[in-house]
């Protein structure tokens, strides 16, 4: 607790150094404003993607039958053991200017959510999975059974029993997508106003020396963080509670 | 019939999506680097300071994974067994550097270790040499793969009770001996499916170390940072070649979860 | 070794587990802890065996106070509900376990489990893992990786709570004869009133926390110092207010002092008793025992309007 807190103390530290004057200046600069805009708006998407995609994927895993299907189950954890640095070199080499496909995305907007959307590809798809996994099958052709379309089926049998899953998994997707910063380093080149996101925009603050701003932006992000985990912890709490209800 | 197409849909989008985002990319790479033959990939892995980065990714590894494990055995077993003031704060503080950016994990290391840092100062004192050396990016890596052995390990340890501990002592034996006969066998594949994932974790590691290591060629530069400087240097293969090592060793990782996740459930 | 509990209490949070126990339990002798679910008897044989620790109130062992002392070092062994083997572990390994941690020579190990496995009768299971074994199995591993060190005190905590009917009466009659032949001083509990009265020496029943009376099986049913007891150890009949034991009922056919009137709803005969069930006027549900020659020689039917009497009665303070 005291490694993980001391370097966090050290951080809110010297955010605060030279007062909150100063700290507002450092996270309201423009370029800062930019960078944590589109941090937000791309990781929100890049949120919203992952919730329909991801749990697609998981029920497909889970429901659906086809040969390799264990292949590509474990595929799903790829990008939990693939180097962030390796991920955005893999995303240029595909889209980038030497694309063999002609799509060429590297250094826009649509680069970052590209990016966002590799690595954090397996929290929806692995917090789903094993909820559907519990969930009967029996329920979903009992409902069928009933007179229930696929979509009624899914919206009011399925979905309320994945919700929580889904909840955490997009909660757990955004808090990375939001920091992220190995693949994108590579493949949005980084222009101000443009294509730099929070933490790389923090990363450039301590190369150039600048680490009062550095630390200001950085106590935002980790604001973020802890929101994040603690609404995991309330939507787990919640979820529970509902179980034993 | 509906059922069919409805299933077959869901399935190619599922697939689609897969090879759109992690398989076309990693495809494209590997036949990039061997476009041309194994040899100019092999000679662009075998220069000295890419095969010092290789060492040094290891070396940070070899001391991040052990330290890591005990680590979490260590939270696992706080968070389960026993009740003490600020549990709670543990779970949450546990769980942050999985939701924090790297960036800001090096940054705050490089604040508390720099030169003008809370214990910058009394290091540069005595000699030590913190940031922009070994010592900080072990932390750094240290850090941002804390939780994975515990979060693995707490699930298990929830489920298999503290009934079989209670028993060994009632046997007899005492609380180290329970440890090491009854708790540690009981969660061994939850301890090393973490142990896979914190080495990933490891390896892997950019952005937290890229802040502390000043990444001094040959000096403080791991795997990773050598292929953003290899890309920066317009030294694709270079790049493409390192990735690859690093590709395969995440497939590795992989392959090592696939065979390891059916026996933790098991067990 | 004999154990005494002097002034035991237990609370968490709130509730009340134990309320100021005090019991004596001699050296070799089979007690039970009687009570229903919720009643405290668990937590109080887990007090005994140092896996709880009591708020107030003195554990001694051989006249030793071992209040604080770690289970380990009590000299115990104790036999879970619900097994607690080492899935880890084969039979043989987990009946080892306790001379292993103790470092006891390989060749005394070797001799004391082939010993116990012969004992419990899982010669030929020893290398067989606990999934691969029957709950009753499990639990004779049990008893017998917990008898391995030779404890002086067997403690169990609802041994045979989780096995089907059969399996039951089967090892509760084995732990009887284990008892006459191991001689250790022994504790269990049981929410069973027939299997407390079936095996045990003497019985301590629980409820609420607290002790309701300690004695002999035949004491407990013959002369209960509560209500709670009467009711809980064997059937009772509410007559009017009094307590009654089906066996103490006559069925007389005409009224007579102290009599209440009921009317035959159902005769079982069950062997060599008949039982009868009645309702009272109020619609209460009764149920006599007869001898068959008492049953037969009455002609009483089904339907028939009778006045029943208790042969004997017993009141309690409400």
């Amino acid at each position: 607790m005291v490694f993980v807190g001391l370097p966090m103390a050290a951080l809110l530290w010297e955010a605060s150094s030279e007062g909150t004057q100063s700290f507002w200046d450092s996270v309201s600069s423009p370029e800062a404003v930019a960078a944590l805009k589109l941090t937000l708006i791309t990781s929100l998407a890049v949120s919203g993607l992952n919730a329909v995609l991801g749990t697609m994927t998981a029920w497909v895993l889970v429901r659906d039958h086809f040969r390799g299907k264990s292949v590509v189950n474990a595929i799903i954890d790829l990008p939990f053991a693939l180097p962030t640095i390796v991920a955005g070199l893999t995303l240029l080499a595909l889209y980038g200017p030497t694309s063999p496909v002609g799509i060429n995305v590297a250094f826009t907007q649509a680069a970052i959510v590209l990016a966002m959307m590799f690595v954090t590809l397996p929290f929806v798809v692995r917090t789903v999975q094993p909820v559907l996994q519990e969930l009967d099958p029996e329920v979903e052709q009992a409902a069928h059974s009933l007179g229930a379309s696929y979509v009624t089926t899914f919206r009011r049998v399925v979905f309320p029993n994945i919700l929580p899953g889904i909840l955490s998994g997009v909660a757990l997707a955004f808090a990375k997508a939001v920091g992220e910063f190995g693949s994108l380093v590579i493949i949005t080149g980084n222009i101000p106003f443009q294509t730099e996101v929070s933490s790389v925009y923090i990363y450039g603050r301590i190369e150039s020396g600048d680490s009062a701003a550095a630390a200001a932006v950085a106590v935002v992000l980790l604001g973020i963080s802890f929101l994040t985990l603690l609404s995991i912890g309330a939507v787990r709490h919640f979820a529970t509670r509902h179980d034993r209800a | 019939m509906r059922n069919l197409f409805t299933r077959l849909g869901l399935r190619v989008v599922a697939l689609l999506y897969l090879a759109v985002i992690l398989l076309g990319p990693l495809a494209i790479v590997f036949w990039r680097t061997f476009e041309d033959g194994v040899a100019p990939a092999w000679d662009a892995l075998t220069t000295p300071e890419t095969i010092n980065a290789f060492k040094l990714t290891l070396i940070i590894t070899a001391i991040a994974v052990p330290v890591n494990t005990v680590f979490g055995i260590v939270c696992a077993i706080a968070i389960v067994r026993r009740k003490f003031p600020g549990k709670a704060l543990l779970n949450v503080f546990i769980d942050l550097p999985l939701a924090l950016s790297p960036v800001v994990v090096g940054l705050a290391l490089f604040l508390l270790y720099g030169r003008e840092g809370w214990f910058g100062t009394w290091l540069s004192d005595h000699g030590i040499d913190v940031l922009f050396a070994l010592p900080s990016m072990v932390i750094a890596t240290i850090f941002v793969s804390l939780p994975f052995v515990a979060r693995e390990v707490v699930p298990t340890l929830r489920e298999i009770g503290d009934e079989q501990e209670q028993a060994a002592r009632t046997l007899g034996a005492t609380g180290w001996q329970t440890f090491w006969r009854i708790t540690l066998p009981s969660i061994r594949w939850a301890v090393i499916y973490g142990v896979i994932l914190t080495t990933a974790r490891c390896l892997g590691e950019y952005g937290a170390v890229a802040v502390v290591s000043g990444r001094l060629q040959g000096e403080t530069e791991t795997a990773t940072l050598r292929v953003q400087e290899r890309y920066d240097a317009f030294d694709l293969a270079g790049a493409y070649a390192i990735s690859i090592v690093l590709a395969l060793t995440a497939i590795l990782v992989l392959v090592a979860m696939t065979v390891i996740r059916p026996r933790g459930e098991a067990a | 070794m004999s154990i005494l509990v002097r002034n035991v209490s237990k609370r968490f949070g709130d509730f009340i587990a134990v309320d100021h126990v005090s019991l004596e339990v001699e050296s070799g002798s089979l007690t039970a802890l009687l009570g229903p679910s919720g009643s405290g008897k668990s937590t109080l044989l887990r007090i005994i065996a140092g896996l709880e620790t009591a708020d107030e109130g003195q554990i001694l062992l051989s006249g030793r106070d071992a209040t604080r002392l770690a289970p380990q070092r009590r000299n115990i062994g104790f036999v879970f509900q619900h097994y607690a083997a080492f899935k880890h572990m084969t039979v043989r390994e987990n009946v080892a376990f306790g001379l292993k941690v103790r470092k006891r020579p390989k060749e005394e190990i070797r001799d004391r489990v082939d010993e116990l496995l012969h004992l419990v009768q899982l010669e030929g299971f020893a290398h067989r893992y606990p999934a691969q074994l029957s709950g009753g199995q499990r639990q004779r591993m049990g008893l017998a990786r917990a008898l391995a060190p030779e404890p002086q005190v067997l403690l169990l905590d609802e041994p045979f709570g989780a096995l089907d009917a059969r399996v039951r009466a089967e090892l509760r009659e084995w732990l009887r004869q284990l008892h006459d032949v191991v001689h250790v001083t022994t504790v269990f509990v049981t929410h069973d009133q027939a299997e407390a009265m079936e095996i045990s020496d003497q019985i301590a029943v629980v409820n609420h926390g607290r002790l309701e009376q300690v004695g002999a099986p035949r004491d407990l049913y013959d002369r209960p110092a509560s209500e709670f007891v009467m009711t809980f150890v064997g059937d009772a009949n509410d007559v009017g207010g009094r307590l009654v034991r089906p066996h103490d009922l006559e069925l007389l056919n005409e009224p007579a002092d102290g009599s209440v009137e009921a009317m035959i709803v159902r005769v079982t005969i069950l062997g060599r008793d008949a039982k009868v069930e009645l309702h009272d006027a109020g619609g209460a549900e009764l149920v006599a025992l007869l001898t068959r020659d008492d049953f037969d020689d009455s002609g009483l039917w089904r339907g028939q309007t009778v006045w029943i009497r208790p042969k004997h009665e017993r009141a309690f303070a409400a």
